[in-house]
């Protein structure tokens, strides 16, 4: 029995040591060329520019949801007008990075996951290096220059989204304008709250990227393995992505200390 | 390479995948412009030596040659100079199914000329019309029967008219009818100078095309030479195998 617990603890071992490798490569391969511009560019497209939607749509509800919440909370101490700020500043620091890569670890994990691991079983990365392809250049650093580039832009329209479903809540209630909306929106928020917040999110892209691509890469098993490999990349690069959170906040409070306040 | 060197040459080849030894100390020479079959029952290594060829695996122990450049040994730039001399048709073919079939054919022509657009989707074309399915460019993958599939795979693989031509089961799946045009079309290949490494269940195929064979058994060649020698063979896995139902 404890043979077979230490034969299971050494594969986990050597599963993330293959992990590790892998994302090292990748990034080192991300900065060095050559740079693959034209596939590059169709992910952006098709990781980036299509999860748009989801983004904006799902901006909104949240932007709602956050204004009703604030609302009722600062009710009781007659500070309404500091709804558009609290709900912008909630947004901008915390709520817009995390639920943007969340929503896209889903979406974009789910899809790179499953597109690699068909690859593979199909024996299309084989193809693709037996026609003299650097399969690992083309297929993962394509893939993770598009999500690191395509998390700040979506997080920045969730921003914008939530803020917008924020006035939207609030205008029913109130009637408020949206110039006064979002002149108070924006009345409190610096750079610092934005720029670190959603510099972050060009990690929790890598993480995305590689995490689905590792496990799409990797996989095997047939279509089975490729139902696992998409399962997967979800549920482990959102782990990961609240995991590096944390560490990501207690790291910009320590470089923009003014983050803090 | 020299006219006397052989255009693809294992030696002393051995792989294993855990405690399964897969090839056992496979050694073979494939002439320039022949046609060399490899025979032998499912999961014997038939497969693995084509991946062995074009470096998409590695020998455990042992060495590969392709056109005098040791494959085994070469990574990066050189591995790819090399593999850009060989084609590989893959057995279900693996076109990429996220762009139609044109665009798979002009895909290695993209990566590795510096053709103009046009001369590219001509090219291409042309090699489509070869295997029949000039009116089917701009279908996708999906869209395709096995046996068009196959063609289109054979397409790709001949896009930048390689010097060695690596095919892997290209009847598996198919009726007698398109396998005999595939086999036609590979004949003819072959005919032009291109060198057939072609992996086969099926003996009418390996009769056709098959200047030498090997059979591989048990990850070990157990017969090698012409399609009369495998038949007068003295191993009787051998005899049975080429008094098969699809012997020809």
């Amino acid at each position: 029995m404890l043979g077979a617990a230490t034969a299971r603890a050494t594969t986990h071992l050597a599963t993330v040591g293959d992990f590790t490798l892998f994302a090292s490569r990748a990034a080192r391969q991300a900065i060095t060329p050559p740079f693959e511009f034209r596939e590059t560019t169709r992910q952006i497209y098709e990781l980036g520019l299509r999860s748009a939607p989801l983004i904006a749509v799902s901006g909104l509800a949240v932007g709602v949801v956050l204004s009703m919440h604030t609302r009722a909370s600062l009710e009781r101490f007659g500070a309404e007008s500091m709804i558009p700020a609290g709900l912008a500043m909630a947004l901008v620091r915390e709520t817009g990075p995390l639920t943007a890569g969340l929503l896209l670890s889903g979406r974009i994990g789910a899809g790179i996951g499953a597109e690699l691991g068909a690859m593979r079983v199909t024996e299309q990365i084989d193809a693709l290096e037996a026609t003299a392809v650097d399969a690992f250049r083309y297929l993962v650093v394509t893939r993770v220059i598009a999500c690191v580039i395509a998390l700040p832009l979506l997080t920045t329209l969730m921003n914008f989204a939530g803020i917008l479903g924020g006035f939207f809540a609030e205008t029913v209630v109130t009637g408020m304008s949206l110039e006064l909306y979002f002149t108070r929106a924006f009345s409190m928020v610096e750079l610092t709250d934005y720029i670190p917040a959603t510099l972050k999110t060009m990690v929790f892209g890598f993480i995305i990227a590689v995490t689905s691509s590792y496990l799409g890469f990797t996989t095997s098993a047939g279509t089975e393995g490729v139902g696992r490999a998409s399962t997967r990349a979800v549920v482990l690069s959102s782990i990961l992505i609240i995991v590096v959170n944390v560490l990501l906040v207690r790291l910009i409070f320590f470089i923009f200390p003014e983050a803090a306040g | 390479m020299t006219a006397e060197e052989p255009a693809v040459r294992l030696e002393h080849v051995t792989k294993a995948f855990g405690s399964t030894r897969v090839l056992d100390d496979v050694s073979l020479d494939v002439p320039r412009g022949a046609g060399f079959a490899i025979l032998g029952r499912s999961g014997t290594g038939k497969s693995v030596t084509l991946k062995h060829i074009v470096g998409l695996m590695r020998p455990d122990a042992g060495r590969v040659f392709v056109g005098g450049q040791e494959v085994s040994a070469l990574e990066g730039e050189a591995l790819a100079a090399v593999r850009r001399q060989i084609g590989f048709l893959f057995q279900n073919a693996a076109l990429f199914d996220s762009i139609t079939v044109g665009e798979n054919v002009e895909f290695p022509l993209r990566r590795h000329t510096k053709l103009r657009d046009t001369e590219i989707r001509e090219r291409a074309r042309r090699k489509l019309e070869a295997v029949g399915l000039g009116d089917d460019y701009d279908k996708m993958p999906a869209d395709l029967s096995g046996g068009m599939r196959k063609r289109a795979g054979l397409a790709r693989a001949m896009a930048l008219d390689p010097d060695v031509l690596l095919v892997d089961e290209p009847s598996a799946g198919l009726d007698p009818i398109t396998t005999e045009e595939i086999d036609d079309l590979l004949l003819d290949l072959k005919q032009q100078g291109t060198t057939l490494v072609v992996v086969t269940h099926n003996i009418p195929s390996a009769r056709k095309l098959g200047d030498q064979l090997v059979m591989l058994h048990g990850g070990r060649i157990v017969a090698q030479g012409t399609v009369e020698d495998l038949a007068r063979s003295d191993h009787e896995l051998v005899r049975a195998f080429m008094q098969s139902r699809h012997a020809g």
